[in-house]
């Protein structure tokens, strides 16, 4: 054992003596706690990121991207019709 | 801590950002992640917290995750980054704490309980005192008798780097103690 090895050990011995001993062992689930966190980050996100995630876009019917669809198509065609669209909204 | 392997499949879904996947590996690995916390920062409501801090940025990072790699490891690495930030926000409070180390004082030898217990006081504060960097090193390397190349793994640096961490970390704790060390 060399000199540094010597003296690391004899501060090492030092150290265990000096500090308190801690168990290793987690005594509860800590996923009641990790859920909480998980629900407050997601409640500060902005709103833009939260209508866009891919939860919230998973959740839209077909039928509603249907009609989405439809009117892009018939805005495109009839450009004209946009006043009506934007007076019945 | 044992960096027990789970099948890849659930490490896919977990990096594809399913939920139930990151329950499932958080249910596996909170106590690996906690043990290893612990050793470093020696506190147990601050270890439970950090465990949560961990996982918390593994939940941000999923898609990163490579599912061919093992989690343990990449855990372990997040973790001990966690404690280093955990670490390097606390030096003014225990600033507070430290008596003045630089006096000399008696060795370990003394008979006297009160000599010796404020003996065992100074070595604490001098280590609560080393630079957050060598703390981590000195209490993995010195304290959990942790082996160079898992502590590199987890630091993420080489071992020739954690060799002179604890190097400097024995120089600094022998200077504060004085004649106790």
């Amino acid at each position: 054992m060399t000199t540094s090895e010597q003296e690391q050990k004899k501060i090492g011995d030092l150290l265990k003596r000096a500090l308190v001993p801690v168990r290793h062992e987690l005594n509860r689930d800590l996923w009641p706690q990790m859920l909480r966190r998980l629900d407050e980050r997601s409640s500060q996100r902005p709103w833009i990121a939260v209508m866009f995630s891919g939860a919230a876009l998973s959740s839209v019917p077909w039928f509603d991207w249907a009609l989405l669809a439809m009117l892009v198509v018939g805005v495109c065609m009839f450009p004209s019709s946009i006043p009506i669209w934007l007076y019945n909204l | 801590m044992e960096l027990t392997e789970q099948p890849s499949g659930v490490l896919a879904q977990f990096a594809a950002g399913e939920l139930e996947a990151f329950e499932q590996l958080f249910r596996q690995f909170q106590g690996e992640v906690y043990g290893w916390i612990i050793r470093i920062v020696r506190d147990p409501a601050a270890a439970e917290d950090l465990t949560v801090e961990t996982f918390w940025r593994i939940h941000r990072a999923h898609a990163r995750f490579d599912p061919d790699r093992s989690f343990g490891a990449w855990a372990r690495r997040i973790a001990t980054n966690a404690a280093l930030d955990y670490l390097k926000s606390a030096p003014a409070r225990e600033r507070e704490l430290a008596h003045d180390l630089q006096e000399s004082v008696p060795g370990w030898g003394s008979s006297d309980p009160a000599v010796r217990r404020e003996l065992r006081e100074r070595a604490r504060l001098a280590f609560q005192q080393l630079p957050a960097k060598l703390r981590v090193v000195a209490a993995l390397a010195l304290v959990e008798e942790r082996s160079h190349q898992e502590i590199a793994d987890a630091l993420n640096i080489s071992m020739a780097a954690v060799k002179s961490r604890m190097f400097r970390a024995v120089q600094l704790l022998r200077r504060k103690l004085g004649d106790l060390a």
